[in-house]
């Protein structure tokens, strides 16, 4: 390259790229993937495959359109595919995926700019979409693998289900009894999105993501501590309610994304209790059973608000 | 300057399309496009008031005191608006429980007022008819290509005829108001790569084709040319 540009300083070194963190997090994700099919079956595999191919095909092609510079060797194509994938059901018509595909990279990510740039999590708006769009394939749940359903089930409840049902909330014939245990729940045998179920999964990778100095723990604990507190409060069988539903990978991979959560400590831990609020206010009054997505899409529209509460103030600068 | 009137017809059609490029009349656009049926209704039912009130407006602009000139636009677009709705309830009672509330808010659809404010307030009969036209049909067809987008992927049917592949898997979101919003948004966009931005700019408006310029009192939409 004849012109090299020099930005402003400071001039610091980091070795990390966008490359190496999303990098980082495919490697997260992988013990939620290996969950997913000792789950679901390999069919999850094949959900997983499609989603990452329409998320990387869309990305190059809308840049190819645009004559934009082509992103995809970043990889973060690949974590919205990926991400995707982990938040649908196993039983999602393979078109339907792409097309949540196609509107989580082209829609949310492209047409606001590419990396950086989208001012909401691509796979989660893509989620919410396709339970707009889908609703009946996006909550038919297969029951997990040796999770002790009767063979002949086709589908099963997810425990947030169970419990929108005891609570009367939605029209359900299940009682406590059908709840799994708190073990099923940990590990991740009971019904529900492919990658979302196995909470020990998910914290493999979250912790090896703040070893990685990837994330910070302060959304996460205060996604999840903030959803603790107050379903024990308003007596909501609390451990169920961490570990149902898609609060373990909203919390350590998808309330963390740079470009949709505040930069800094005091943004995170309010970016997190707001996401736990608004969960739990979906998951006690809402009308759907689970209101991960919904919060953390929420918040990312607040997110600019946030970070105007939370500047940190430069050393030595004066107040603006 | 003085347009041909040929120009004057093809105004509305696509570079200052009511919809797409001026973003008038946007409520009922989004509401009623569902269909590419009502879209046609919803169309013709807009371009016969506007064309009924570009005329009559028109002629009455030199009777019309400017001073009360928006109710006296609106006591004229109502008369025809209840016309219309007479009509459709009585000849097509099946568009008029399609449309519903949308009818009836015809008389409050900027496009209309708008015409009567930018255009019928200061031209003749005849130039008035063809840019009514010209908008009516204008926004008929932005309003065919918008529904028939959100019919075909959204409940997989055109004009009620079911679509082999797409009746069985469609995508609902479309027909719902957040598919609207999207499909708008693009079609918006594409107008606006199409027209390379060409498209009518703020500032040939001019002071005159404001609404507002009565109480604005500066020269001039750009603030600092305002100042010097």
């Amino acid at each position: 390259m004849a012109n090299k540009v020099v930005s402003v300083n400071p001039h610091v070194y980091a070795p990390e790229t966008t490359t190496t963190i999303m990098r980082d997090v495919i490697i997260a994700l992988c013990p939620a993937v290996v969950a997913s099919v000792l789950f679901f079956g390999v069919r999850s595999l094949l959900v997983e495959a499609v989603c990452i191919a329409v998320a990387v095909l869309c990305e190059w092609g809308f840049e190819k359109i645009c004559k934009r510079p082509v992103t995809i060797g970043d990889l973060s194509a690949v974590v919205t595919g990926l991400l995707l994938a982990l938040n649908l059901p196993v039983t999602i018509p393979l078109w339907q995926a792409a097309f949540g595909a196609l509107v989580a990279i082209v829609v949310v990510k492209q047409l606001f700019g590419g990396i950086g740039m989208n001012f909401a999590n691509p796979a989660i708006t893509a989620r919410i979409v396709m339970l707009v769009a889908f609703g009946a394939n996006m909550t038919r749940w297969a029951p997990a693998a040796f999770s002790g359903a009767p063979a002949d089930t086709v589908t099963a409840a997810t425990p947030l289900s169970i419990i929108a049902g005891i609570n009367g909330v939605s029209a359900g014939t299940n009682t406590v009894a059908d709840l799994p245990s708190l073990a099923q729940m940990f590990l991740g045998a009971r019904g529900g999105s492919l990658g979302e179920t196995s909470c020990l999964a998910l914290l493999i990778g979250g912790v090896y993501l703040m070893i990685r100095k990837v994330i910070t723990w302060h959304t996460p604990v205060a996604f999840i501590g903030t959803v603790l507190v107050l379903t024990a409060l308003l007596g909501q069988q609390p451990l169920y309610q961490v570990m149902a539903g898609g609060l373990f990978i909203g919390a350590f991979f998808m309330a963390t994304d740079y470009t949709t959560s505040p930069p800094t400590p005091a943004g995170k831990l309010i970016f997190g209790v707001g996401c736990g609020l608004i969960t739990v206010c979906i998951r006690v009054w809402g009308n759907y059973p689970e209101g991960v997505s919904f919060s953390i899409l929420l918040m990312n529209i607040l997110n600019p608000y946030i970070c105007r509460w939370t500047r940190s103030k430069p050393f030595g600068g004066v107040k603006a | 300057m003085k347009k041909s009137k040929l120009a004057i017809l093809t105004n509305g059609i696509i570079k200052e399309n009511p919809i797409l490029v001026l973003i008038l009349g946007t409520c009922p656009f989004l509401a009623v496009t569902t269909q590419a049926s009502n879209a046609i209704g919803m169309g013709l039912a807009v371009t016969f008031v506007l064309l009924c009130s570009n005329v009559i407006i028109s002629l009455l602009r030199n009777v019309i005191s400017d001073k009360v000139r928006i109710p006296c636009y609106i006591v004229v677009i109502a008369s025809f608006v209840t016309l219309v709705q007479m009509i459709v309830k009585a000849y097509a009672p099946a568009l008029d429980s399609a449309l519903g509330l949308y009818l009836p808010l015809i008389v409050v659809n900027c496009i209309i007022l708008g015409r009567a404010e930018m255009f019928a307030n200061k031209n003749g009969i005849v130039d008035s008819a063809l840019d009514a036209i010209g908008m009516g049909v204008g926004y008929m067809l932005a309003m065919l290509v918008m529904a028939s987008i959100r019919e075909i992927f959204g409940a997989g049917t055109w004009f009620g005829m079911k679509i082999p592949v797409l009746n069985d898997n469609n995508i609902s979101i479309m027909t719902m108001a957040p598919g609207g919003f999207a499909v708008f948004g693009l079609l918006i966009a594409i107008i606006n790569k199409a027209s390379h931005g060409k498209a009518i700019k703020k500032k040939e408006f001019g002071c005159e084709g404001c609404p507002s310029a009565g109480s604005c009192g500066q020269k001039s939409c750009d603030r600092k040319e305002a100042a010097a």
